[in-house]
């Protein structure tokens, strides 16, 4: 080894580092999508805090958004199924509000799993 | 049986080139033997051979010696044309490419592990360039680039050190 082969392996071993992230940005959602009756209500970015209310047959459903990360706040449903699931954070995840007809997924490419549901 | 009118006679250089291009297929082919947890991942250590005949001979020769090793092994372990060889001889030209510029770096600071590990980074690079453009048009190939980074550091080294050690104990060293 020469003082430049050292040089070499430091910066070669950097650029290593520098990629893990990448190794690891699989499965990070990107978008959240909103559905009642199966229709689109609200494609919303993970990158800013808001809360979405959305009107079903039985009450609104609130959504809220933040970075990264997504839930259902409140629902009129009696089982609560989709409120007790808490925050979505893989893209893929969805939360299913049946009785108010109102669904929360999360999209994103490079998605470890196919679907994540409570 | 006609005596070919083209008399071709090789020179010190060739026969020194088939003499290394011969140990580097060698290497080549097995390798290919080792099991490797992700495909497409490999030790490269017919690398090794074009590391020594760079230090030794120049990058000319290099050239052909790894050039020769791909277009050969791939024949021998029937990949000849097929995604792999082109896999093989991008990541081949690129190192080649790379070398050709390290070769011109101060010798007394930059050895055969310098040369190994700019040589194995710039091969995972052309490899990755022309799977993105042509092979898989998507961008989750560059979702292995970590791990393929990885192993160009780690087999770099190795095979760099590997040289070294040749190099430095004249191992081999008949013309």
């Amino acid at each position: 080894m020469r003082p430049g082969d050292w040089l070499v392996l430091a910066a070669a071993a950097a650029v290593c580092v520098v990629l893990v992230p990448f190794a690891l940005s699989g499965g990070a959602p990107e978008k959240a999508v909103v559905k009642r009756d199966g229709a689109v209500v609200a494609e919303l970015p993970l990158s800013a805090r808001r809360t979405l209310d959305v009107p079903g047959p039985i009450g609104v459903t609130r959504i809220e958004i933040q970075p990264g990360r997504a839930r259902v706040a409140s629902d009129p449903g009696a089982h609560q199924y989709c409120v007790r699931q808490g925050w979505l954070t893989q893209a893929n995840a969805i939360a299913i509000c049946a009785p108010n007809h109102v669904s929360l997924a999360l999209t994103g490419k490079n998605a470890a799993y196919d679907t994540l549901n409570y | 049986m006609t005596r070919s009118t083209i008399e071709l006679v090789p020179d010190a250089a060739d026969r020194r080139i088939a003499r290394y291009a011969a140990a580097a297929i060698a290497l080549t082919v097995a390798e290919a033997a080792i099991p490797m947890p992700l495909p497409g991942v490999k030790p490269g250590l017919a690398n090794i051979v074009t590391l020594v005949v760079l230090a030794r001979y120049g990058w000319g020769e290099a050239c052909w010696v790894s050039l020769l090793r791909v277009l050969a092994g791939s024949l021998l372990l029937g990949q000849f044309l097929a995604p792999g060889f082109f896999l093989s001889l991008s990541g081949a030209v690129a190192s080649l490419a790379v070398l050709g510029l390290a070769a011109r770096l101060p010798s007394a600071w930059f050895g055969p592990v310098s040369m190994s590990l700019l040589a194995s980074f710039a091969h995972i690079a052309g490899q990755i360039l022309v799977a993105r453009l042509w092979l898989v048009p998507h961008d989750g190939v560059f979702y292995l680039v970590p791990f393929f980074a990885l192993a160009a550091l780690v087999f770099g080294l190795g095979n760099g050190l590997l040289a070294a050690h040749i190099l430095e104990n004249g191992a081999n060293n008949e013309n």
